[in-house]
């Protein structure tokens, strides 16, 4: 799939359709694959990288990209489609500056499932019919592929390109995905049950904004969480009560048009699980008005951006029960 | 659950200066009562209330947040209650999902005409908050006052 994806990239910046390629390089280890923007055929020969520990969603940075001189040239994942078409419908991505190839998804690797096999000084990842070979600074491990599959993949929503201007690969369907099944497990217990869980998630966040930073939906040009005067711009949160708050209103400033991309949980260095805010936010949308994917179009009005003369009250939250 | 006679809740309501706070005004002319633990805190729509004051109201020492507005139908932007009411609904919902007591918020329409349920709103509020204790799952301890 690499050479594929460097082989079309090298001819449409030789043809000049585009002067410029957003893609990925590898960084310090080989698992470290981050986005990097590439301008030359010498450059996309030496660094490119697209394999299985390629996850990040480069849809973010054509908010800045799409608005420099000349065209740039995208590989989407399915995923990433969403994100991108999100961003186009809120005029955030100027379309016309971007060449969008489509890409096949995951699934894609966590390298914290392999350490969390016991494996360390890992020096390389092989996919060999679906069994890892992992090369070590002290010999030869394997592991099932299955097994190290990452969160954002394991819950997979579609493997549909829903934009793009030529595809590499096959097109695939949405899928049928349990992606609510925590969320469902969670409304079950009680409140404590539910509040000792946060507590204990949400109690890790060292405050770094990475989930904020990565969020594709996330691109207020002056966020709250940098205004000196909120009082929540420090560094580290200082009580819990701030660390409740930063993850409400982040998840609640992307309710309606998170695309459940899942970077949030990715890039979280202290493993909070916070797209299960995000789901949440839209297991209630889609069951109190109506099924909605955001990114899935252009034209749709968002659910909070809209309404309904006989939507619910919030009292249905109230008629759930006193605990 | 225990319930501490002596405990007097902290209530912030946020009203609609179009109709909730005239029907605060209506209950205090016709002399009805409702508790002192009642801050009022003027907005110009129920609409104005973003999920961050609802949250600093319970940072700052709020046992119980309620938000008034106009009757849906009746805004005086027209259309803002309807987006407050999609907002708020989601908001508690997370508020919910995240362990705080359901019945520490709510949101009711009261028009400038209905001073009595103005009163009997904030009565029954007050009530349920005093039934639940202090706020402990989503307070600043640095805010705290005792």
């Amino acid at each position: 799939m690499q050479e594929t994806i460097i082989k079309r990239a090298k001819e449409l910046l030789a043809d000049g359709t585009v002067n410029r390629v957003i893609g990925w390089k590898r960084g310090e280890f080989v698992y470290d694959i981050t986005p990097a923007v590439f301008e030359t055929a010498e450059e996309i020969d030496a660094e490119f990288v697209f394999d299985d520990f390629t996850q990040a969603n480069v849809s973010k940075y054509l908010i800045k990209e799409s608005r420099k001189e000349g065209k740039i040239l995208a590989f989407l994942k399915p995923c990433d489609t969403y994100s991108f078409n999100q961003l186009v419908k809120e005029h955030r991505i100027n379309r016309e500056n971007v060449y969008v190839i489509g890409i096949p998804g995951g699934p894609k690797l966590d390298i914290e499932k392999i350490k969390a096999k016991g494996i360390t000084g890992i020096l390389d990842v092989k996919n060999e019919n679906y069994t890892l070979k992992i090369k070590t600074l002290y010999g030869e491990e394997t592991m099932p592929f299955y097994e190290a599959i990452s969160g954002k993949c394991a819950d997979c929503k579609s493997k549909k390109h829903v934009v793009y201007d030529e595809l590499i690969g096959e097109d695939g369907d949405v899928l049928e995905s349990n992606r609510f099944d925590m969320v469902e497990k969670l409304e079950n217990m009680t409140a404590q049950e539910r509040y000792d869980f946060w507590r204990g998630e949400l109690s890790k966040c060292i405050r770094c904004n990475a989930c904020r930073n990565v969020c594709p939906a996330c691109t207020c040009e002056n966020c709250v969480f940098d205004n000196p005067s909120s009082g929540v711009s420090n560094k580290a949160a200082a009580d819990s009560f701030e660390e409740n708050m930063f993850h409400i209103i982040r998840a609640f400033h992307v309710a309606g048009r998170c695309t459940d991309c899942g970077e949030c949980s990715r890039v979280c260095p202290q493993n909070i699980p916070l797209h299960l805010l995000n789901r949440k936010f839209i297991k209630d949308i889609n069951s109190l008005y109506g099924e909605y994917q955001a990114g899935a179009d252009t034209t749709s009005k968002a659910p909070l951006n809209d309404y309904n003369t006989d939507d619910c009250e919030p009292s249905i939250v109230h008629e759930r029960g006193v605990e | 659950m225990q319930v501490n006679e002596n405990f007097e809740p902290v209530i912030v309501a946020f009203c609609c200066n179009w109709c909730s706070y005239a029907g605060a005004d209506l209950s205090g002319t016709n002399r009805l009562n409702y508790p002192a633990n009642v801050k009022i805190i003027r907005v110009p729509c129920s609409c104005r209330v973003n999920p961050m004051f609802i949250l600093r109201a319970f940072q700052k020492g709020a046992d119980g947040v309620i938000l008034c507005g106009c009757h849906p139908g009746d805004c005086h932007y027209t259309s803002g209650n309807y987006f407050t009411r999609r907002r708020i609904t989601l908001l508690y919902s997370m508020l919910d999902f995240l362990g705080i007591e359901r019945n520490r918020t709510r949101l009711e329409w009261v028009s400038a005409a209905e001073g009595a349920k103005f009163a009997a709103v904030m009565n029954q509020f007050v009530a349920d908050v005093k039934k639940l204790g202090p706020n402990r799952r989503l307070e600043d301890l640095r805010c705290r006052k005792q």
